[in-house]
């Protein structure tokens, strides 16, 4: 078999129907996610006049909108507040959960399991049943209304710590047990050792992290209450209940909003490709 | 530099005791090799003198200091793993510079020492590369150089040339030797490779099942093995074991339950040599050849045992052929049928 087709002439490039398929599926897909991702490109050109003129592209760009939204204050704010929000919480994140990851992949010690059950369990609550809890643990702390408020219920979570553990597994004790040798405390061997190893779910979870608290809008509009304290997603969406929804501002607010998550991914994805090739390689 | 004693060592995981109570000396500076089939407690015993494991009975001690409950930095022990543990986001230089980490050096003494560490295992031109840009042979010696610029009072390894390719783990064993000759550190070096034991050790542990064996130069216990155990597992081809009972002279096969057990080297098993009087003679037909240049091994049946004998290397027999083979006398290993404890020789 081999033999024959080794010796038959290399097929042209030749296009199989499944793979004609695979490409129809694809695009049609790739045109479902991108439009509208252009439709808000185009409707953040476009005057309030034009918003309902669905064409794609807009009769009389302008760049008002942009113009506008960056020099009223109301936008800028909820940017910043957004980004620290987004900062603490995934930092706090890609720390706090790979030491509660690391230390139950690699450490063997009384409740273990237990402790590892109970954070698991912690995924199975959907955030609507968090939210009135969390509420009432801000409003009896003085949290209300505060970044703080807005970022604790996210400083770890179960789906993080589980992610690093199941990671951390995977780093072999050999490279810990050296270290040890080598005279490192169990922190240090942590920091220095074991999180490098493991730089391609950090990216991830950082990734995901940063994502989801970018675009979060459930509690930061329960909790905060200050126009001051409005993340991205809330001080967006008070364009549309003023007076009436001026989707063009919200469209451009979109637009510039999406520049964060675009940077942030373009650069943690190098580290995630960096990393499973790290990962290829030892021992 | 130090001596490494094991008293009545005892190792439990559980209610499962792995190492049953043993007991070993190793004077400062000798290259003592524990050698054992796999899961034969080898591991576990090295790794309970780096302080890797915690004892569960007996004592370890490092220079004559009792250090079961010292932690492994503390022991001044360093440690070189089967799968090298260098760190993969390091370069070399930084790998063995690792070794230092805790040491209270000046900068310029530590990269002094990683030169000279460096220069030694011949890493010089490869200290600023990755480890992923390393063969398998140069990462294991990145291994010991961060094991060496401690100055460690020994030197453990756990199979460490295991994941090499044959050619290089020839290589690599003559310069784990060399560098204990120049270095005269103790060390302690785990392997299931008997070749590996042969060659590099000053003394033997062979290990089986949690226990010691026998603990000797390599010589004694190839020329006088305590059991039938360590006399198989040491000497390639194993030693034929033969059902055997004493004649005037010498020995002969015996069948059903023998008197004794004669162990015959397969070098000591001399193909096509005229018998003596004494020692065995032992006929039967070829049933595979293998000729390895110097001597040729043969395999033969006799009395419905599978044997190995060789023969000199221009001398192969042909299949299916009678042969006939001789051992002198008093190369014929004695073990006892019941205990397989060695009782002599004939
Ligand atoms: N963490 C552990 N838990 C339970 N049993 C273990 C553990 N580590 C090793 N063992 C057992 O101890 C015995 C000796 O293991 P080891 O020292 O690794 O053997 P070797 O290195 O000689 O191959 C084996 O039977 C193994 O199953
Ligand atoms: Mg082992």
């Amino acid at each position: 078999m081999s033999a024959t087709a080794t010796d038959m002439p290399l097929p042209k490039a030749r296009i199989r129907p499944g793979r004609i398929l695979l490409w129809t599926v694809l695009f049609i897909g790739g045109m479902l996610m991108i439009t509208p991702l252009l439709f808000m490109f185009s409707t953040s050109l476009k005057t309030a006049g034009q918003v309902y003129d669905l064409r794609l592209i807009p009769e009389s760009p302008t760049l008002a909108n942009y113009v506008q939204l960056l020099t009223e204050n109301g936008f800028l704010r909820w940017f910043v507040n957004s980004t620290i929000v987004a900062i603490c919480v995934t930092a706090s994140n890609c720390f706090f959960d790979s030491l509660v990851g690391y230390t139950l992949a690699k450490f063997r010690f009384r409740g273990r399991q237990f402790v590892f059950i109970a954070i698991l369990s912690t995924l199975m609550i959907p955030t609507e049943m968090l939210v009135i809890p969390w509420y009432l643990m801000s409003a009896n702390f003085g949290w209300l209304d505060s970044y703080w408020g807005i970022m604790f219920p996210g400083m770890m979570t179960g789906f993080g710590t589980f992610l690093m553990k199941q990671f951390f597994e995977t780093v072999p004790d050999d490279f810990l047990e050296a270290a040890r040798i080598d005279g490192l405390n169990e922190f240090t061997i942590w920091w220095k050792i074991a999180m490098p190893l493991v730089t391609p779910a950090l990216s991830a979870l950082a990734i995901f992290t940063f994502l989801g608290n970018w675009t979060a809008f459930f509690w930061p509009l329960i909790v905060t209450t200050s126009k001051e304290l409005y993340t991205l997603p809330i001080g967006l969406t008070s364009f549309a209940v003023e007076q009436q929804v001026q989707w063009e501002k919200i469209m451009t607010g979109a637009a510039l909003a999406t520049i964060p998550t675009l940077v942030v991914f373009l650069l943690l994805q190098r580290f995630i490709v960096r990393g499973v090739m790290l990962a290829g390689l030892k021992g | 530099m130090a001596t490494i004693e094991l008293k009545s060592l005892v190792k439990s995981y559980g209610r499962t005791e792995v190492i049953h109570s043993i007991d070993l000396e190793v004077p400062d500076g000798e290259f003592v090799v524990f050698v054992g089939p796999s899961g034969c407690g080898k591991s576990t015993t090295l790794r309970m003198i780096a302080g890797l494991e915690e004892v569960s009975g007996g004592e370890v001690r490092i220079g004559g200091r009792l250090v079961n409950e010292v932690d492994p930095k503390a022991r001044n022990i360093a440690m070189v793993f089967q799968n090298y543990a260098i760190y993969p986001h390091m370069s070399v230089r930084q790998n063995i510079a690792f070794g230092l980490y805790t040491s209270k050096m000046s900068k310029e003494e530590k990269n002094a020492k990683v030169e000279d560490a460096a220069q030694m295992l011949d890493l010089t031109n490869l200290l600023d590369r990755r480890p992923s840009a390393l063969s398998g042979g140069q990462r294991q010696r990145v291994a010991i150089g961060r094991a060496m610029v401690r100055d460690p009072a020994a030197f453990l390894f756990d199979e460490p040339l295991s994941n090499l390719d044959a050619q290089l783990r020839a290589q690599m064993r003559i310069e784990i030797k060399a560098l204990h000759q120049r270095l005269g550190t103790t060390i302690a070096y785990v392997t299931h490779d008997q070749v590996e034991a042969m060659t590099m050790a000053d003394r033997i542990v062979v290990m089986k099942d949690g226990h010691i064996l026998q603990a000797a130069p390599p010589m004694e216990i190839y020329d006088n093995p305590v059991d039938v155990f360590t006399a198989r597992f040491i000497g390639t081809p194993s030693m034929n074991i033969l059902p055997a009972r004493q004649t005037g002279a010498g020995m002969e096969l015996a069948e059903g339950a023998p008197a004794v057990l004669a162990g015959l080297r397969p070098a000591d098993l001399r193909v096509g040599e005229t018998p003596q009087s004494g020692g065995m003679v032992l006929s039967g037909t070829v049933t595979a050849v293998e000729p390895l240049g110097p001597e040729t091994l043969v395999h033969f049946e006799t009395g419905g045992h599978a044997v190995i004998g060789s023969a000199p290397g221009h001398e192969i027999p042909a299949i299916g052929s009678t042969v006939t083979a001789v051992t002198a006398p008093g190369k014929v290993h004695l073990f006892d049928p019941e205990t397989e404890k060695a009782t002599g020789r004939a």
